[in-house]
C-alpha cells in the first residue's frame, strides 16, 4: 500500500462517517460572504445547540457554494438523506429551524431554499434546478461549500491529491507541463497568458532555489474569487502549487495574501499545517523523494502589490513598487532567484487537469479560451454570488439568469468588468461571451472575474469617479505619469460630477490618459484611464448632462465622494525625524 | 505605556513571528498587530531586528496604508468604498458615520471611542454595502444600521 493509498482509505472512511454515519451533518457557509451576512453568530448558535444536547450532529463551517445572496446558508444532511438548505438564517432561527427539521422533519417554508441529492424531500424544490447551481460548471470551486476547508481528509476523499499522487508516481515533470499546455489553460490573473508555457520558462533556470509565487493579493474591488478559493478549498491551491513546483523544479512556494483578510489567511495556514502533517508538503512528499515547502507571505494594504514584480518586492519586505522588466521573473525573481507567479485560480485548476488530463479540460469552455470563468457578481442584481461558469457564457446570461436581473426591475444600464483598470460597459456588451479574446475584440477586458451591475437609475459619471479615485489612491507613486496623471484625472472627473467642468476638459482627460498609457511603468498607469475613457465613450448622455446641463440625471453624483486622502508615499512629515534619529543612514 | 514597555512588547512580537521568512514588512506587521500602531520605538526595534536602517523601515511603514502611527481608539470601524459598495449606499453610510463621530475623514474620535478608516474592498462585494466593526464584517447595511451599530460601541472597546 502506498503512502497515498493509506491517506485515501483513511479519508474515505472519514467521509463515509460524515455522509452516511449515525449523526446528521450540519454545514454552515462561513466564507466572507457568509461572515458578512452574520454566519459567525449562526455557527456559534448551532454549536451551542449541540453542546446543550438539543441537537446531535457533526458541525462544520464550509466555504461558498456560490449562492452568496442566500447566506447565511445552513445545510443539514440527515444520514442517508438529501442535503436540505436553509437560507438567510439568523442565530435566533437556529433552534426552531434546524432543531425542528432534525427532530420531526418540519421544514420552515420561509427559510428553506431546497434540497440537493437523490432523495426528494417533501415540500421542497430540487436546488439543482436553480440557475445558480444548474449553470455552474465547477472545477476550481468543485469542493467549495461541500467540504470543510480545515480538513485535508475531506479534500482527499473527494478526489484531492489524486493528481499530485499520479504526477509523482507516473509522470516526469515535463509530462506535467505537457498536460498543462494541452489543457490550454490561460492565466486567470487577467492577462490570459498560457500557464503551461509560463511554467516551462522556469524549467531551465538554474537552481537550487526556485520559487512558485501564488498571487492572492486580490485588491480588485468587485472580485473575491481568489479569497473565495482559499476560504472554501485551500488544498486545491496547495496541490496546484506543489504540482507547479514539481513541474518547474521549484523548491519553495509563497501564498501572497493581504494582511487583514483573516478568513483566507487562517484557512490557508491551517491547510499548510495539515498538509505537512499528512506528508503532502515537506522534504519527501508522499514518499516520492520530491520536496516542496509552502508558506504564507503577508503584504500590507497596497493594490499595486498584486503586480508581479511589485509582489516580489513585497515578499522581500520592501515597498511594493514594480520593477523594470526585463529581467523577467523566470530568470530573476524574488531575491534574484528564478520565480514563477500564478494567480490562485490558475493554480487551482492544475490538480484536476493533471488528474483528468489536459484534453478533458480543453473540452470545457471555448477552443481558444478553455475552462471556466469564476464570475463575482455584485451590484444591482437579485442574486449576487460567486459563480463558476464555462468560458464564453454571455455576460447577459450571467447577469440575467444567474443574477436574476435587477432588484428594481429596471433594465441593466452598465456593467463594470475587468476590475478598476477595466471598463464601464453599456448594455450592448451583454450579448458578448466572457472570454479573454472576445472581450478584447470589443475593447473590454475580462480581468479576474469581477462583474458589477448598475441599473437604469445609476450614473456612469458616478461609477467612473469612484474607479478613478481608487486608481489615484492606489497609485504606488513610483512613476510620474500615473502618480500625477491619476491625481489630475480625479480632479477633472470630480469637476464633472459636481457640474463645474466644461466640455473641452474631455480632451484634456484624453490627453492625460494617453500619456499615462504610453509612459507608465506598469499596468496600473497604463490601464488606469480605462474606466473613465470607457464611461465617456459608452455613456455620452450622462456626460453631457453634467457638462452642459450641470446636473446628474440619477442624483448619484449629488452625494460627495468620500475617500481617504493620505497619499502614498506620505513620508514627508517623518523625514525630518528619521534623518536625525540615532541609527539613521 | 512607557517607552521601555513598547520596546519590550515589540521585541517579543518580533521574536515570536511564526512564518519562516522574516522581513522588514513581516516584522512591521507583527509589531502593528501587537501594539495596534507603530510608535518610533517599534520602528527602531524593527530596524535593529532586521538589520535595516531606520529610514528603510519608515519607508516601508509609510507606504502601506494599513499602518498607523498613533495609538488606535477603542473600536475600529472601517467602511468599504469600493465601487459595488459605493453604488449600493456607501456614501450615505460614510457621511452618516462622519457626522455622528464628529470627523471629516479618516481619524479618531476625540473621546478615543472610535477609529474610522476607509477600506478599498473588504472582500464581500456580494453583500454590499459592507462595513467592518472590530474586524467583524457586516453586509447589506443601511446608513441607519451602520449608525446604530457604531453608536452602540462601548468607550472601553470590544476586548
Amino acid at each position: 500500500m502506498t503512502q497515498f493509498d493509506d491517506l485515501k482509505s483513511r479519508a474515505d472512511e472519514r467521509w463515509r462517517e460524515l455522509v452516511a454515519g449515525n449523526r446528521p451533518w450540519i454545514r454552515i457557509g462561513a466564507a466572507m460572504c457568509g461572515h458578512s451576512a452574520g454566519a459567525l453568530d449562526v455557527v456559534d448558535a448551532v454549536r451551542a445547540e449541540v453542546e446543550s444536547g438539543a441537537i446531535d450532529a457533526n458541525v462544520d463551517t464550509v466555504g461558498c457554494i456560490g449562492l452568496c445572496y442566500a447566506e447565511p446558508l445552513v445545510d443539514v444532511l440527515k444520514p442517508g438523506g438529501s442535503r436540505v438548505f436553509f437560507q438567510r438564517v439568523s442565530p435566533d432561527d437556529v433552534s426552531r429551524i434546524v432543531g425542528g427539521y432534525l427532530r420531526d422533519g418540519a421544514v420552515d417554508a420561509e427559510h428553506a431554499l431546497g434540497y440537493l441529492g437523490d432523495e426528494p424531500v417533501d415540500g421542497l424544490d430540487d436546488m439543482s434546478a436553480l440557475p445558480g447551481i444548474r449553470l455552474q460548471e465547477r472545477i476550481a470551486l468543485r469542493n467549495a461549500g461541500h467540504v470543510a476547508p480545515d480538513d485535508v481528509y475531506q479534500y482527499i476523499a473527494n478526489g484531492g491529491y489524486a493528481g499530485l499522487s499520479r504526477a509523482l508516481a507516473d509522470m516526469e515533470p515535463s509530462g506535467v507541463i505537457d498536460e498543462m499546455k494541452a489543457s490550454g489553460l490561460r492565466g486567470r490573473g487577467g492577462a490570459g497568458f498560457p500557464t503551461g508555457l509560463k511554467w516551462s520558462f522556469m524549467v531551465g533556470s538554474p537552481g537550487p532555489r526556485k520559487y512558485i509565487l501564488c498571487n492572492c493579493e486580490e485588491g480588485d474591488p468587485g472580485a473575491y474569487n481568489d479569497k473565495g478559493i482559499l476560504e472554501s478549498d485551500p488544498y486545491t491551491l496547495l496541490e496546484g502549487m506543489t504540482l507547479a513546483g514539481y513541474a518547474t523544479g521549484a523548491t519553495n512556494g509563497f501564498v501572497f495574501i493581504r494582511h487583514g483578510h483573516d478568513g483566507p489567511i487562517s484557512s490557508t495556514e491551517n491547510a499548510i499545517e495539515q498538509a505537512y502533517e499528512a506528508g503532502l508538503l515537506g522534504p519527501d512528499i508522499l514518499g516520492s523523494g520530491f520536496g516542496f515547502d509552502i508558506e504564507v507571505s503577508l503584504t500590507g494594504e497596497s493594490y499595486v502589490a498584486g503586480e508581479e514584480t511589485a509582489l516580489m518586492e513585497s515578499v522581500e519586505g520592501k515597498r511594493s513598487m514594480p520593477r523594470f522588466k526585463p529581467p523577467f521573473p523566470a530568470a530573476f525573481g524574488v531575491w534574484g532567484k528564478p520565480s514563477t507567479i500564478n494567480n490562485v485560480k490558475s493554480l487551482s485548476y492544475a490538480p484536476e487537469i493533471v488528474a483528468r488530463g489536459g484534453d478533458w479540460f480543453k473540452g470545457v469552455g471555448r477552443e481558444s479560451c478553455t475552462g471556466t470563468v469564476i464570475a463575482c457578481l455584485s451590484g444591482d442584481v437579485k442574486h449576487p454570488g460567486m459563480y463558476e461558469v464555462p468560458m464564453g457564457m454571455s455576460l447577459g446570461q450571467v447577469v440575467e439568469e444567474l443574477g436574476g436581473g435587477t432588484p428594481s426591475g429596471r433594465p441593466v444600464k452598465m456593467v463594470q468588468l475587468g476590475g478598476p483598470l477595466g471598463h464601464i460597459l453599456d448594455d450592448s456588451y451583454l450579448e458578448y461571451g466572457l472570454d479573454f479574446d472576445e472581450m478584447r475584440e470589443h475593447g473590454a477586458m475580462l480581468g479576474s472575474g469581477g462583474i458589477i451591475v448598475g441599473d437604469a437609475d445609476r450614473c456612469a459619471v458616478d461609477m467612473a469617479r469612484v474607479l478613478v479615485a481608487f486608481c489615484q489612491y492606489e497609485s504606488c507613486g513610483k512613476c510620474f505619469p500615473c502618480r500625477l496623471g491619476m491625481s489630475h484625472l480625479l480632479e477633472l472627473i470630480a469637476g464633472v460630477a459636481a457640474g463645474d467642468a466644461t466640455p473641452d476638459q474631455l480632451k484634456l482627460m484624453e490627453s492625460i490618459g494617453g500619456t499615462m498609457e504610453a509612459a507608465s511603468l506598469c499596468f496600473h498607469g497604463q490601464l488606469g484611464f480605462n474606466p473613465l475613457r470607457s464611461a465617456i465613450v459608452n455613456f455620452p448622455d450622462d456626460f453631457s448632462a453634467h457638462l452642459e446641463e450641470k446636473r446628474c440625471p440619477s442624483g448619484g453624483c449629488d452625494e460627495p465622494l468620500n475617500m481617504p486622502t493620505n497619499m502614498r508615499p506620505f513620508a514627508e512629515e517623518y523625514r525630518a525625524v528619521t534623518m536625525t534619529a540615532p541609527g539613521a543612514v | 505605556m512607557s517607552s521601555d514597555e513598547l520596546r519590550e512588547r515589540t521585541r517579543t512580537a518580533l521574536a515570536s513571528q511564526k512564518r519562516p521568512t522574516i522581513t522588514v514588512l513581516s516584522s512591521l506587521l507583527a509589531a502593528h498587530d501587537e501594539l495596534g500602531y507603530l510608535p518610533d520605538e517599534a520602528v527602531e526595534e524593527v530596524a535593529a531586528y532586521t538589520d535595516a536602517s531606520i529610514n528603510e523601515v519608515w519607508g516601508v511603514a509609510t507606504f502601506y496604508t494599513n499602518f498607523r502611527f498613533t495609538p488606535p481608539a477603542a473600536n475600529a470601524v472601517e467602511v468599504c468604498w469600493g465601487p459595488t459598495c459605493h453604488l449600493t449606499g456607501a456614501p450615505a453610510i460614510v457621511s452618516g458615520l462622519l457626522e455622528d463621530l464628529g470627523l471629516s475623514g479618516e481619524g479618531d474620535t476625540e473621546d478615543g471611542r472610535v477609529s474610522f478608516k476607509y477600506n478599498t474592498c473588504l472582500g464581500a462585494c456580494s453583500q454590499a454595502p459592507v462595513i467592518s466593526v472590530n474586524h467583524r464584517l457586516h453586509g447589506r447595511v443601511s446608513a441607519g444600521d451602520a449608525r446604530d451599530r457604531v453608536a452602540g460601541l462601548s468607550a472601553n472597546g470590544h476586548r
